[in-house]
Protein backbone atom coordinates (compact mmCIF):
# COMPACT_ATOMS: atom_id res chain seq x y z
CA UNK A 1 0.00 0.00 0.00
CA UNK A 2 1.17 3.62 -0.43
CA UNK A 3 0.39 6.86 1.38
CA UNK A 4 -1.29 9.53 -0.25
CA UNK A 5 -2.59 12.76 -0.04
CA UNK A 6 -5.92 13.91 -1.76
CA UNK A 7 -5.43 16.43 -4.92
CA UNK A 8 -9.54 16.87 -5.75
CA UNK A 9 -12.36 14.80 -7.78
CA UNK A 10 -13.20 13.42 -10.35
CA UNK A 11 -16.89 13.54 -11.60
CA UNK A 12 -17.97 11.35 -14.35
CA UNK A 13 -21.68 10.63 -15.38
CA UNK A 14 -20.96 8.12 -18.20
CA UNK A 15 -19.34 5.12 -16.99
CA UNK A 16 -19.26 1.62 -15.92
CA UNK A 17 -22.51 0.70 -14.36
CA UNK A 18 -20.63 -0.84 -11.47
CA UNK A 19 -19.16 2.56 -10.76
CA UNK A 20 -22.13 4.10 -10.27
CA UNK A 21 -22.36 5.79 -6.37
CA UNK A 22 -18.87 5.46 -5.97
CA UNK A 23 -16.52 8.41 -5.18
CA UNK A 24 -13.50 8.96 -7.49
CA UNK A 25 -10.81 11.46 -5.90
CA UNK A 26 -7.32 12.06 -7.39
CA UNK A 27 -4.55 11.46 -4.93
CA UNK A 28 -0.89 11.94 -5.27
CA UNK A 29 1.89 9.67 -3.86
CA UNK A 30 3.45 10.94 -1.15
CA UNK A 31 7.03 9.90 1.01
CA UNK A 32 6.93 9.37 4.38
CA UNK A 33 8.10 12.40 5.69
CA UNK A 34 5.06 13.91 3.91
CA UNK A 35 6.55 15.12 1.11
CA UNK A 36 5.18 15.10 -2.54
CA UNK A 37 6.40 12.43 -4.97
CA UNK A 38 5.43 12.58 -8.81
CA UNK A 39 2.24 11.18 -10.57
CA UNK A 40 -0.99 10.57 -8.90
CA UNK A 41 -4.10 8.15 -9.56
CA UNK A 42 -7.39 8.14 -9.68
CA UNK A 43 -8.68 5.84 -6.55
CA UNK A 44 -12.37 4.49 -5.34
CA UNK A 45 -12.84 6.28 -1.85
CA UNK A 46 -14.16 3.69 0.32
CA UNK A 47 -13.59 5.29 3.67
CA UNK A 48 -15.39 8.84 2.99
CA UNK A 49 -11.72 10.59 3.20
CA UNK A 50 -11.42 14.45 3.25
CA UNK A 51 -9.83 16.78 1.38
CA UNK A 52 -6.13 17.19 2.51
CA UNK A 53 -5.85 13.87 4.36
CA UNK A 54 -3.23 11.61 4.12
CA UNK A 55 -4.56 8.46 3.16
CA UNK A 56 -3.86 4.58 2.67
CA UNK A 57 -3.95 3.86 -1.11
CA UNK A 58 -3.83 0.02 -2.17
CA UNK A 59 -3.64 -0.97 -5.82
CA UNK A 60 -4.32 -3.63 -8.46
CA UNK A 61 -6.53 -6.78 -8.24
CA UNK A 62 -6.29 -6.51 -4.02
CA UNK A 63 -8.36 -2.94 -4.57
CA UNK A 64 -11.39 -5.06 -5.17
CA UNK A 65 -11.18 -6.74 -1.45
CA UNK A 66 -12.25 -3.99 0.19
CA UNK A 67 -15.56 -4.06 1.51
CA UNK A 68 -18.30 -2.59 -0.36
CA UNK A 69 -15.63 -3.28 -3.47
CA UNK A 70 -16.71 -6.40 -4.79
CA UNK A 71 -16.89 -7.17 -8.46
CA UNK A 72 -16.36 -3.38 -9.59
CA UNK A 73 -13.93 -2.57 -11.98
CA UNK A 74 -11.58 -0.76 -9.93
CA UNK A 75 -7.61 -0.63 -9.65
CA UNK A 76 -6.83 1.45 -6.50
CA UNK A 77 -9.26 2.14 -3.41
CA UNK A 78 -8.54 4.25 -0.77
CA UNK A 79 -8.87 2.10 2.38
CA UNK A 80 -7.55 4.41 5.16
CA UNK A 81 -7.20 7.60 6.48
CA UNK A 82 -3.89 8.02 8.03
CA UNK A 83 -3.46 9.51 11.84
CA UNK A 84 0.09 9.22 12.40
CA UNK A 85 3.12 7.70 10.58
CA UNK A 86 5.80 6.86 13.06
CA UNK A 87 9.34 5.84 11.65
CA UNK A 88 11.46 4.93 14.47
CA UNK A 89 13.98 2.91 12.68
CA UNK A 90 15.19 4.82 9.73
CA UNK A 91 18.98 3.83 10.05
CA UNK A 92 19.58 0.39 8.71
CA UNK B 1 8.76 -11.00 -2.71
CA UNK B 2 11.11 -9.05 -1.76
CA UNK B 3 13.16 -8.79 1.36
CA UNK B 4 12.65 -5.24 3.68
CA UNK B 5 13.43 -4.30 7.10
CA UNK B 6 10.28 -3.11 8.94
CA UNK B 7 11.22 0.76 10.27
CA UNK B 8 8.20 2.05 11.35
CA UNK B 9 4.52 1.78 12.02
CA UNK B 10 0.66 3.46 10.65
CA UNK B 11 -2.23 4.12 12.98
CA UNK B 12 -5.37 4.78 10.62
CA UNK B 13 -8.41 5.03 12.82
CA UNK B 14 -10.99 5.41 9.59
CA UNK B 15 -10.14 2.66 7.28
CA UNK B 16 -12.23 -0.13 5.38
CA UNK B 17 -13.97 -2.63 7.71
CA UNK B 18 -12.07 -5.56 5.62
CA UNK B 19 -8.75 -3.78 7.46
CA UNK B 20 -10.27 -3.53 11.06
CA UNK B 21 -7.75 -4.84 13.53
CA UNK B 22 -4.90 -5.52 11.11
CA UNK B 23 -1.32 -3.98 12.19
CA UNK B 24 0.23 -1.62 9.31
CA UNK B 25 3.96 -1.34 9.52
CA UNK B 26 5.95 1.01 6.88
CA UNK B 27 9.00 -1.42 5.15
CA UNK B 28 12.25 -0.69 3.32
CA UNK B 29 12.78 -2.81 0.80
CA UNK B 30 16.33 -4.02 0.83
CA UNK B 31 18.85 -5.11 -2.19
CA UNK B 32 20.37 -8.73 -1.46
CA UNK B 33 22.82 -6.70 0.69
CA UNK B 34 20.26 -5.84 2.68
CA UNK B 35 21.05 -1.99 1.95
CA UNK B 36 17.55 0.57 1.14
CA UNK B 37 16.54 0.25 -2.52
CA UNK B 38 13.49 2.10 -3.45
CA UNK B 39 10.68 3.49 -1.20
CA UNK B 40 9.37 2.43 1.82
CA UNK B 41 5.83 0.68 1.21
CA UNK B 42 3.10 0.33 3.86
CA UNK B 43 2.24 -3.40 4.43
CA UNK B 44 -0.29 -5.61 6.44
CA UNK B 45 1.38 -7.92 8.93
CA UNK B 46 0.47 -11.23 8.67
CA UNK B 47 2.93 -12.85 11.34
CA UNK B 48 3.43 -10.51 14.67
CA UNK B 49 6.60 -8.46 12.95
CA UNK B 50 7.71 -5.66 14.78
CA UNK B 51 9.89 -2.22 13.92
CA UNK B 52 13.57 -2.99 12.95
CA UNK B 53 13.14 -6.64 12.11
CA UNK B 54 14.56 -8.31 8.69
CA UNK B 55 11.31 -9.66 6.95
CA UNK B 56 9.84 -10.43 3.93
CA UNK B 57 6.62 -9.15 1.84
CA UNK B 58 4.57 -10.26 -1.31
CA UNK B 59 3.13 -8.43 -3.80
CA UNK B 60 0.22 -8.22 -5.57
CA UNK B 61 -3.26 -9.56 -5.24
CA UNK B 62 -1.83 -12.90 -3.58
CA UNK B 63 -0.74 -10.41 -0.83
CA UNK B 64 -3.97 -10.77 0.48
CA UNK B 65 -3.88 -15.10 1.25
CA UNK B 66 -2.98 -15.23 4.21
CA UNK B 67 -5.93 -13.81 5.34
CA UNK B 68 -9.13 -14.80 4.40
CA UNK B 69 -9.29 -14.88 1.16
CA UNK B 70 -12.42 -12.25 0.43
CA UNK B 71 -11.18 -9.90 3.08
CA UNK B 72 -8.18 -8.19 3.17
CA UNK B 73 -7.66 -5.31 0.83
CA UNK B 74 -3.85 -5.36 0.82
CA UNK B 75 -0.95 -5.27 -2.16
CA UNK B 76 1.97 -5.72 0.33
CA UNK B 77 2.12 -7.94 3.37
CA UNK B 78 4.71 -9.19 5.79
CA UNK B 79 4.66 -12.79 5.33
CA UNK B 80 8.07 -13.98 7.37
CA UNK B 81 10.20 -12.69 10.16
CA UNK B 82 13.99 -13.78 8.91
CA UNK B 83 16.02 -15.01 11.60
CA UNK B 84 19.02 -12.61 11.02
CA UNK B 85 20.96 -10.82 8.55
CA UNK B 86 23.53 -13.66 8.79
CA UNK B 87 20.33 -16.15 7.63
CA UNK B 88 20.22 -14.07 4.37
CA UNK B 89 23.50 -16.29 2.91
CA UNK B 90 24.45 -16.04 -1.05
CA UNK B 91 26.99 -18.38 -2.96
CA UNK C 1 -7.25 4.67 -12.75
CA UNK C 2 -5.73 6.77 -14.93
CA UNK C 3 -6.71 10.16 -16.49
CA UNK C 4 -6.37 10.18 -20.57
CA UNK C 5 -7.33 11.81 -23.81
CA UNK C 6 -8.18 9.88 -26.39
CA UNK C 7 -6.40 10.25 -29.41
CA UNK C 8 -7.99 8.10 -31.75
CA UNK C 9 -9.13 4.35 -32.93
CA UNK C 10 -7.02 1.35 -33.77
CA UNK C 11 -8.34 -0.90 -36.35
CA UNK C 12 -6.98 -4.62 -36.39
CA UNK C 13 -8.46 -7.50 -38.24
CA UNK C 14 -6.30 -10.04 -37.15
CA UNK C 15 -6.83 -10.33 -33.29
CA UNK C 16 -7.47 -12.23 -30.43
CA UNK C 17 -10.98 -13.60 -30.40
CA UNK C 18 -12.26 -12.17 -27.50
CA UNK C 19 -11.75 -8.97 -29.23
CA UNK C 20 -14.45 -9.43 -31.54
CA UNK C 21 -16.71 -6.65 -32.01
CA UNK C 22 -14.80 -4.24 -29.01
CA UNK C 23 -13.30 -0.77 -30.07
CA UNK C 24 -10.18 -0.31 -29.42
CA UNK C 25 -8.97 3.11 -28.62
CA UNK C 26 -5.40 4.69 -28.36
CA UNK C 27 -5.30 7.29 -25.11
CA UNK C 28 -2.58 9.43 -24.04
CA UNK C 29 -2.75 9.89 -20.21
CA UNK C 30 -2.29 13.19 -18.82
CA UNK C 31 -1.94 14.83 -15.59
CA UNK C 32 -4.82 16.47 -12.95
CA UNK C 33 -4.27 19.31 -14.90
CA UNK C 34 -4.91 18.53 -18.12
CA UNK C 35 -1.31 18.16 -19.42
CA UNK C 36 -0.25 15.95 -21.53
CA UNK C 37 2.46 12.99 -20.32
CA UNK C 38 4.26 10.96 -22.76
CA UNK C 39 2.35 8.19 -21.73
CA UNK C 40 0.36 6.56 -24.25
CA UNK C 41 -1.99 3.13 -23.33
CA UNK C 42 -4.21 1.23 -25.81
CA UNK C 43 -7.51 0.46 -24.01
CA UNK C 44 -10.66 -1.58 -24.55
CA UNK C 45 -13.73 0.92 -24.85
CA UNK C 46 -16.01 -0.35 -22.57
CA UNK C 47 -18.55 2.95 -22.29
CA UNK C 48 -18.51 4.37 -26.31
CA UNK C 49 -16.39 7.31 -25.23
CA UNK C 50 -15.44 9.54 -28.41
CA UNK C 51 -12.06 10.81 -29.52
CA UNK C 52 -11.30 14.06 -27.83
CA UNK C 53 -12.78 12.94 -24.65
CA UNK C 54 -11.25 12.72 -21.53
CA UNK C 55 -11.79 9.16 -19.81
CA UNK C 56 -11.29 7.46 -17.09
CA UNK C 57 -8.57 3.96 -17.91
CA UNK C 58 -8.45 1.01 -15.35
CA UNK C 59 -5.71 -0.77 -15.67
CA UNK C 60 -6.26 -4.16 -13.70
CA UNK C 61 -7.27 -7.45 -15.48
CA UNK C 62 -10.54 -8.63 -14.25
CA UNK C 63 -11.90 -5.36 -13.82
CA UNK C 64 -10.51 -4.20 -17.91
CA UNK C 65 -12.02 -7.68 -19.12
CA UNK C 66 -15.11 -7.47 -17.37
CA UNK C 67 -16.20 -4.29 -18.46
CA UNK C 68 -14.99 -4.31 -22.05
CA UNK C 69 -16.45 -8.16 -22.70
CA UNK C 70 -18.32 -8.89 -19.68
CA UNK C 71 -16.69 -11.64 -18.86
CA UNK C 72 -13.25 -12.06 -17.15
CA UNK C 73 -10.32 -14.04 -18.43
CA UNK C 74 -9.62 -12.56 -21.81
CA UNK C 75 -6.22 -10.82 -22.43
CA UNK C 76 -6.90 -7.27 -21.84
CA UNK C 77 -5.31 -4.84 -19.03
CA UNK C 78 -6.84 -1.60 -19.81
CA UNK C 79 -10.00 -0.38 -20.37
CA UNK C 80 -12.10 2.83 -20.46
CA UNK C 81 -14.90 2.72 -17.88
CA UNK C 82 -15.73 6.36 -17.44
CA UNK C 83 -15.88 9.51 -19.44
CA UNK C 84 -14.33 12.60 -17.48
CA UNK C 85 -17.33 15.47 -17.14
CA UNK C 86 -15.07 17.44 -14.70
CA UNK C 87 -11.74 17.68 -12.16
CA UNK C 88 -11.69 19.50 -9.34
CA UNK C 89 -8.38 20.21 -8.22
CA UNK C 90 -8.30 21.58 -4.15
CA UNK C 91 -5.94 24.43 -3.23
CA UNK C 92 -2.90 23.60 -1.60
CA UNK C 93 -3.43 24.22 1.85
Amino acid sequence: MIIARILGTVVSTHKDERLLGKKLLIVRPINVDGTDTTGYVVAVDTVGAGFHERVLVVAGSSARLAQGMKDTPVDAAIVGVIDTVDITAPEI
Amino acid sequence: MQLARVIGTVVATIKNESLEGRKLLVVQTLNKDLEPAGKPMVAVDSVGAGVGELVFWCRGKEASFPFKREDTPTDCTIIAIVDSNAHVTQG
Amino acid sequence: MLLAKVLGNIVATQKNHRYENASVMLCQQITPEGEETANTVVALNAIDAGVGDTVLVVQEGWSASTAATGKSGAAIDSAIVGVVDRIDLLEDE
